[in-house]
């Protein structure tokens, strides 16, 4: 049965995640726009400085129209952190899957979910199991809004190495975007997995695109740069930048596994966090 | 950037024989956004606009109330097996992003041109364009053929009229770069 506060907290949660997914579609998070406007300040090949010009006046030109920076506004994929006070219930996934239906109305989104098998396409950005919802504890009520487009998407790559092979990481990165070429719109952003599971790499590499891209550690640092070395440059069409960062996220693993997943992101590493106003 | 933008009007002529895979160029007047669906539902019902000339682009667009609000370019390479009998019928030029393989290379030697948009950059399009009409709505928002006039769009050759493919020519590059990696390793 449904409370008072129960019928609340859905609807600030279908609030907060309809701010989210307007704030992530429309405007880059800091950290985002520091790497590209640096890497575009730095790229020494025509195509490619060409390639970066649009991507800053489209950037400009998103927030000056309140419109999507890119068609592709992806399936929603999102991350909810609970406060000991708020009870996990079903509730809180039809809150959040309201804030999408309105946010595909009025932003608007293109409606991209479909059955996996018929293609028939919902038309609400919602489906079975979509959006994707991932659940934390934590001290604040907040809703993160990771919108995945499809050509990243389709680039990412999971794989499970020999526990000895810790060598072969990086070159399973590197032939990662050697096989993705231009599809995913680079220059990207690749999250990295190690450890887990089969299943948990997968989710580690789609967390670590939401640490802060503005700092690598020595190890991402080299992975990114081995990725730059290929060339591929923005579009696929050349020059110095292909991975604006890597950023790697790692968990404990059976001793005979290592479980490594690279999920690509495009260069319009769109994700916001807005916090669930609660009514006292 | 590198010398000077070439400006293009729609439709196009044997003005883009001349130009070469890596020129910046700005695209003037009538194009045509065409999806997978299109492509089919074209091959096999015909083409519902004069193809003389004529420029697809390979978008699937959020319009709403009848204006354009974000339309980058969705990637190319799905349309691959699907483009011969659009440059058989006049297109002379194709839009897109992420390049076309070795038959599409082939099929626009001494025809016409492959123009390539900046992935993502679907606001700044969208400021560029008007909507002027649409075919095949019932194939959905995403799959239509919208009818969009541009305004000077930037945008660069991927693949020029004489086999220069800039893609392919980055991508031979970074396969010859990591060979010689892993043999290090």
């Amino acid at each position: 049965m449904k409370t008072p506060a129960d019928t609340a907290i859905h609807a600030s949660l279908a609030d907060a995640t309809f701010q989210a997914y307007r704030e992530a579609v429309i405007r880059l998070p800091p950290d985002v726009l520091r790497v590209i406007r640096k890497a575009a300040a730095t790229e020494t090949s025509p195509v490619a400085r060409g390639e970066f010009a649009n991507i800053l006046k489209n950037i400009e030109e998103a927030e000056h129209l309140g419109v999507p920076l890119c068609q592709d506004t992806g399936v929603p994929v999102v991350y909810l952190t609970i406060p000991p006070d708020v009870s996990l219930t079903r509730g809180l996934y039809d809150g959040v899957a309201e804030g999408i239906r309105r946010a595909t109305r009025e932003i608007p989104l293109r409606p991209n979910v479909v059955d996996p098998l018929t293609r028939h396409n919902t038309g609400d950005n919602t489906g079975q199991g979509m959006p994707a919802i991932h659940v934390k504890p934590g001290d604040s009520f907040t809703v993160t809004v990771l919108p995945k487009g499809a050509g990243a998407e389709n680039s990412s790559r999971i794989t499970m190495l020999l526990p000895t092979h810790q060598y072969g990481i990086e070159g399973f990165v590197v032939d990662t975007m050697l096989h993705a070429e231009g599809k995913p719109c680079p220059p990207v952003f690749l999250g990295i997995g190690i450890g887990s599971t089969f299943d948990g790499a997968a989710s580690l590499a789609k967390e670590a695109l939401l640490l802060s891209v503005d700092r690598m550690d020595d190890y991402e640092q080299k992975i990114c740069n081995s990725v730059n070395k290929l060339g591929i440059g923005p579009m696929g069409l050349g020059g110095d930048t292909t991975a604006l960062a890597v950023k790697v996220k790692t968990a404990a693993c059976h001793t005979a596994s290592l479980p490594v997943a690279v999920n690509v992101q495009c260069w319009a590493h769109r994700h916001a966090t807005v916090e669930v106003k609660r009514v006292r | 950037m590198s010398g000077d933008v070439v400006q293009l009007h729609t439709p196009l002529g044997e003005e883009v024989l001349s130009l070469r895979a890596g020129d910046h160029v700005e695209l003037s007047g009538i194009v045509y956004t065409a999806r997978d669906e299109a492509h089919i539902r074209m091959k096999a019902k015909g083409i519902p606009f004069d193809p003389k000339g004529a420029v697809i682009y390979h978008c699937g667009p959020v319009v709403q109330d009848n204006r354009i609000i974000a339309a980058g370019p969705t990637t190319s390479a799905r349309m691959n097996e699907l483009s011969g009998f659009l440059l058989d019928s006049g297109v002379r030029a194709l839009i897109g992003k992420g390049g076309m393989g070795a038959l599409v290379r082939e099929q626009l030697k001494n025809r016409g041109v492959y123009l390539a948009f900046t992935g993502g950059c679907a606001a700044l399009a969208s400021s560029h364009m008007t909507l002027k009409g649409v075919f095949f709505e019932d194939l959905g928002m995403a799959e239509a053929i919208w009818v969009i006039e541009l305004d000077h769009l930037p945008l660069v050759v991927g693949i020029d009229a004489q086999g220069n493919d800039l893609f392919d020519k980055v991508i031979q590059r970074a396969k010859r770069e990591y060979e010689q990696n892993r043999k290090k390793v």
